[in-house]
């Protein structure tokens, strides 16, 4: 595979952060991970990957029901973004989430179970798919409604300059979602308060079946903060390592209270919108282009056999990833559904 | 030796066509390859491996209709193990073709007019046609947002209509309901005649300043100069498993507006009939779908004229001892109910509210006053609700008749749960209305 190869030089990772326009400055030389951090990095992706590879079979089999959005293809964001954060800082995205959560160190038994509307679930099987939180891994969830996420991840940034802690926040959306007008008076708050804010548009081309060329005129997405002066870079989604770098950078200007940053990540969904996207606006030469040529996971392998990881550490790797999945698959089967007196708990909290 | 079974390709599908295997028996399979292509009721979806090995027996022929979620269709030998290929498709017995909604037959009073002749028709078609039909009456009118013409509708209502009135009336919108709802507010104001379709009425929400403030109050505020002739519809309430921020009943939000008018209709007679009404009238009107009701298939007028009034409920089954009145896909759970109670002796009258605002109460009223007790049924959450309205109203006019206090049945007072067991406990059942009416007769 030339290709991944030719991707994985590390010195091409600061080209690769392209920036532009106000984002001139924002460039580094990182270098690529370490071996050790790559190989985590590598095995984070390959958990999301068969983490969603399950959870589609199990909807197949009627376990998992309503809306279920795969993460599969853009697992290097999540896990690159979240190498560079630091114990504490907070995360938020949309329904597409099973992928952030895993990422953020959430056990996959208790989304799986959420999953499938049990006990054992985050949210007690009340949330599902779309809707699960954790406070201790500081993941704020989990939102339905497009775009909305993006006005609480600012005011979750607010909180952090108000406390004066040095917390940054991460507020992912789509390239769908980058349109809604909160997201637009979000950027304005943000810079205007300059709050630690990181704005994440994973652009997997598409919001449901509108691909991003019908949905918006801006031509560049990073620049979208740029009336506010936010600085924004375009990054390569299908490369760990480059969202790494990328996310270094943004994470050290939002903690010297530089005020939000915007990475605009170039990513690609392999699966339909949810399960019951019969995904006619696009090829199958175009999905499977980017599975061959641009995958994330076969690009970190191919970097980790360079560094000299051989096939026993993969086979390790894969083992303890298919493990945990069959595990979270068990749980999410056996773990009762939820008491009927659940039904009435948790609409207000009672004093 | 894997098997392969029937997979669940949408939240509502519980059986779909098997249209076509792209594997053969013998093939070696991949993970990811396209095994077979899958109609259900919304699209053709093709359905990749997830398992590896050689197709060893396909158990469901192509063209086989009504196939159950979860059915075995076909069997995968592992790669190391022995591969007996028997190459004999099995047809599966069609389940029961999709459920036709029980027509009030013979007990229904006569419509507003005779329309003569129906039809079976599904509500999607209905609402599709119904749009069709005045698009091509009115060059002023036209279909907004997201998904609505090259997808065809998220939930396939709109098939077909960018192929016939082109992209400058059917119009894809970026994921912006305050944008485009505003914008076509504007153009209402201007005279032209916007059908504004959310996705979920759970999204108009982001949209709720423009249908409140903008839409509803323009014609007052303007002393009467400028209306806004404009449609917003979509589906409402509760589908299947989708959790608290996509399952709401926003019929008592809209209910609430002066300035507004409310629709809701049930049988796919009620969805034309009342949306060629609502697209041709001067007002702003909300029309609030179902998305559990897009399948269904119902009689409807087949007569090219065929509309609705706005404003006038519908007698679906007469009864003596209680009046049970409803709206939308809970009109079917009442008729349930009311075949359940008529075994045990008790005859129910049914009322399709049909128009939410303005309320046919008078329908309401001429029942109350013959069968003395009233039960509401509605999905949403009681407090301020539509049942709430209704029963008020019921008190102040014709409280002397009643024999027993009204009865609500609605929605569990909280945010709708995902788990499979909690929704079942959070949304009204016939059962339920079964329950309330014994309380009272
Ligand atoms: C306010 C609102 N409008 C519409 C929807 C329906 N909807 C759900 S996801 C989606 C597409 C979003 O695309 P994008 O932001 O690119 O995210 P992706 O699904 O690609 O991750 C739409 C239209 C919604 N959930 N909320
Ligand atoms: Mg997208």
């Amino acid at each position: 595979m030339a290709q991944a190869a030719e991707r994985a030089k590390p010195a091409d990772k600061a080209k690769r952060a392209k920036s532009r326009g106000v984002a001139a400055k924002a460039v580094s030389n990182q270098p690529g991970l370490p071996k050790e951090q790559l190989l985590r990095g590598y095995r984070d992706m390959l958990l999301i990957r068969r983490f969603e590879e399950k959870a589609g079979q199990l909807y197949g089999m009627g376990l998992i029901g309503g809306f279920c959005h795969l993460y599969i293809g853009q697992e290097a964001v999540v896990v690159g973004i979240q190498m560079a954060l630091g114990e504490g800082d907070e995360v938020i995205t949309s329904y597409r989430d099973h992928g952030h959560m895993l990422a953020t160190g959430m056990e996959a038994r208790g989304v799986m179970a959420e999953l499938t509307g049990r006990e054992g679930g985050y949210s007690r099987g009340k949330g599902g798919s779309m809707h699960m939180f954790s406070k201790e891994r500081n993941f704020f969830g989990g939102h339905g409604i497009v775009g909305a996420q993006v006005s609480l991840g600012t005011g979750l940034a607010f909180s952090n300059a108000y406390r004066g802690n040095d917390r940054v926040s991460v507020t992912y959306f789509g390239d769908g979602a980058s349109s809604q007008g909160q997201v637009f008076e979000s950027f304005n708050l943000a810079a205007l308060m300059k709050l630690p804010c990181i704005y994440v548009i994973e652009n997997n081309k598409y919001g449901m079946g509108t691909s991003v060329e019908r949905a918006t005129a801006s031509h560049d997405l990073s620049q979208n903060g740029a009336p506010w002066g936010i600085p924004g870079v375009q990054v390569d989604g299908m490369d760990v390592e480059a969202m790494h770098a990328a996310a270094e950078i943004a994470v050290a200007h939002c903690r010297a209270g530089k005020g939000p940053y915007l990475l605009e990540v170039k990513t690609y969904r392999y699966r339909g919108h949810s399960m019951s996207d019969p995904a006619r606006y696009r090829s199958r030469e175009e999905v499977q282009k980017m599975r061959t040529e641009r995958d994330c996971i076969e690009g970190a392998r191919h970097r980790l056999e360079g560094l000299g990881v051989d096939e026993a550490a993969f086979k390790a790797i894969d083992d303890e990833v298919k493990r945990i999945v069959q595990d979270s698959a068990d749980f999410a089967q056996s773990s009762p559904e939820p008491d009927p007196s659940q039904l009435w708990t948790d609409i207000l909290v009672e004093r | 030796m894997t098997v392969i079974l029937m997979p669940a390709l949408s939240p509502t599908m519980t059986e779909g066509k098997l249209s076509r295997w792209l594997k053969n028996v013998g093939d070696t399979i991949k993970a990811g390859d396209v095994l077979a292509e899958i109609e259900t009721d919304k699209a053709t979806m093709e359905v990749e491996a997830v398992d590896e090995g050689t197709l060893a027996r396909i158990l469901v022929a192509e063209g086989t209709e009504g196939v159950a979620v979860n059915t075995p269709i076909a069997e995968l030998a592992g790669e190391d193990g022995s591969v007996s290929v028997a190459p004999l498709p099995v047809a599966v017995a069609p389940v029961a073709a999709a459920v036709v909604a029980v027509a009030p037959a013979a007990k229904a009073l006569p419509e507003d007019r005779d329309w003569g002749p129906s039809a079976p028709l599904t509500v999607r078609e209905a609402l599709r046609d119904a749009m069709a039909i005045e698009m091509r009456a009115d060059g002023d009118v036209f279909l907004m947002g997201e998904e609505v013409a090259q997808y065809q509708g998220a939930y396939k209502i709109s098939q077909g209509l960018l192929d016939e009135f082109g992209p400058k009336r059917v119009i894809d919108t970026p994921i912006t309901e305050h944008g485009f709802a505003g914008m076509a507010v504007g153009a209402a104001m201007n005279g032209l005649k916007p059908i504004v379709e959310f996705m979920t009425f759970n999204f108009a929400m982001q949209a709720m300043d423009h249908i409140i403030n903008s839409a509803a109050k323009t014609l007052y505020m303007s002393g009467g100069q400028m209306g806004c002739p404009i449609v917003f519809r979509g589906p409402n309430g509760a589908a299947s498993r989708v959790a608290a921020q996509h399952s709401q009943c926003y019929a008592s939000w809209y209910g609430h507006v002066p300035g507004l008018k409310v629709v809701a209709p049930w049988s796919s007679a009620d969805a034309k009939g009342l949306l060629r009404a609502a697209i041709r009238d001067p007002n702003p009107v909300i029309f609030l779908e179902n998305e559990i009701l897009y399948g269904q298939t119902f009689e409807c007028p087949t007569d090219p004229d065929f509309v609705l009034p706005i404003g006038k409920a519908k007698v679906e089954r007469v009864g003596t001892h209680v009046t049970l009145v409803a709206f939308s896909i809970m009109v079917g759970v009442a008729m349930k109910a009311a075949e359940a109670l008529a075994e045990q002796g008790i005859e129910a009258e049914v009322i399709n509210l049909r128009t939410l605002r303005p309320l046919d109460i008078d329908t309401v009223v001429a029942s109350v006053k013959k069968t003395n007790r009233i039960v509401t049924v509605e999905e949403g959450w009681p407090y301020a609700g539509i049942g709430a309205e209704v029963n008020m109203q019921v008190i102040e006019q014709c409280f002397d008749w009643l024999d027993a206090p009204p009865v609500r049945v609605h929605g569990a007072d909280v945010p709708l749960p995902y788990a499979a067991n909690l929704e079942k406990l959070a949304l009204p059942q016939a059962d339920w209305v079964v329950a309330a009416v014994r309380r009272i007769v």
